[in-house]
């Protein structure tokens, strides 16, 4: 598994080979820097903490920034985790950089998506509302949420309005169109969660993975 | 300068010449049938020309058989092998739609005279 941490710059246009235009998002991806290596028989588990962007180290507190002395990097704006099969394999201080990543890969992509206030069940649910006219007040309300007397409550989990978006989202599978390694840019085909400047963790894609597992079963 | 500018300049395409709507162009189209390519010619009247950086386009009307067809292309797209300016109209808006509702010499444009 591997990762890196990002923020979208924005979404544009671009002809692909066979001359149709495809929408692809621009991400810079990187430097990062390994700040923690995880172990399984430390933490339980294996994985990689990462950093990335700058910050001032007066603006971070006594233990953040001797968390940094430790790994003996300088201090990073963002850290973030990523799972990794066989921690050995890097170092603390170890920069990790967009080259991770090919044309033609598979990445997934988590970050937090747009906060859409306190929204409405047709927003929020997609609930399909009433007619706009011919005699009826009934517009965009829920409708029912349950019977009467019997249960004579509301069960839990019932869909209805309030606080929508600004949730962790992942954009599962999307390809990797471009690398530009000298301006730590990665191109990716289709949307990505967040708005621009939000913060994103790329991923190896897990159905990718999953899939070149199965092909070297059989292989062997 | 655009965020985007980075990605999108390589795409920009130098080779095509200056033309307007009411100008007649002939455009030789990349036709792909399974793995073999020809040049499709495509010959009529710019009846517009919209948006900017790599996502400007071009709308191309002529009549075929008695019936109208226009074709939308992308000014920078690959598909287009070559642009031939035939002849510069003389037309006094940037967008000739109006050319949808006539027929025969009603529907010419007249061509530019050159002192």
């Amino acid at each position: 598994m591997k990762g890196i941490i990002g923020k979208k710059i924005a979404m544009t246009q671009i002809f692909s080979e066979d001359g149709k235009m495809i929408p692809v998002t621009m991400l810079e991806a990187g430097p990062c820097i390994v700040t923690q290596i995880k172990t399984t028989e430390k933490e339980g588990y294996n994985a990689l903490q990462l950093g990335f962007g700058e910050v001032k180290a007066k603006k971070l507190n006594r233990p953040m920034n001797g968390h940094f002395e430790k790994a003996e990097t300088e201090p990073k704006r963002y850290l973030a985790e990523v799972r990794v099969e066989d921690p050995s394999a890097f170092q603390l201080g170890q920069e990790i950089s967009v080259e991770l990543f090919s044309k033609g890969d598979r990445v997934d992509i988590s970050g937090n998506s747009k906060g859409k206030g306190f929204a409405g069940v047709i927003k929020r649910h997609n609930f399909a509302g009433g007619p706009g006219s011919h005699g009826t007040h009934f517009h965009r309300a829920p409708g029912s949420i349950g019977a009467c007397a019997t249960p004579s409550r509301v069960f839990k989990g019932t869909r209805m309005p309030g606080r929508m978006g600004n949730q962790k989202v992942t954009a599962l599978n999307l390809e990797v169109v471009d690398v530009k390694p000298e301006r730590n840019l990665l191109l990716v085909r289709g949307s990505v969660p967040g708005p621009d400047k939000g913060l994103l963790v790329i991923r190896e894609s897990v159905k990718a993975a999953k899939r070149r597992k199965k092909k070297a079963h059989i292989v062997t | 300068m655009q965020k985007t500018d980075i990605v999108e300049s390589e795409y920009l395409r130098d080779d095509i010449p200056d033309f307007r709507s009411g100008d007649t162009v002939k455009i030789h189209v990349r036709v792909v049938e399974g793995n073999r390519e020809r040049i499709q010619m495509f010959q009529g009247v710019v009846i517009s020309r919209k948006g900017g950086g790599l996502r400007e386009n071009f709308t191309v009307r002529k009549i075929s058989f008695g019936v109208g067809v226009e074709r939308t292309f992308p000014v920078h797209s690959p598909m287009i092998s070559k642009i031939e300016v035939i002849l510069q109209g003389k037309v006094r808006r940037a967008k000739l739609y109006y050319l949808r509702d006539r027929v025969g010499k009603a529907a010419k444009v007249k061509e530019k005279r050159r002192p």
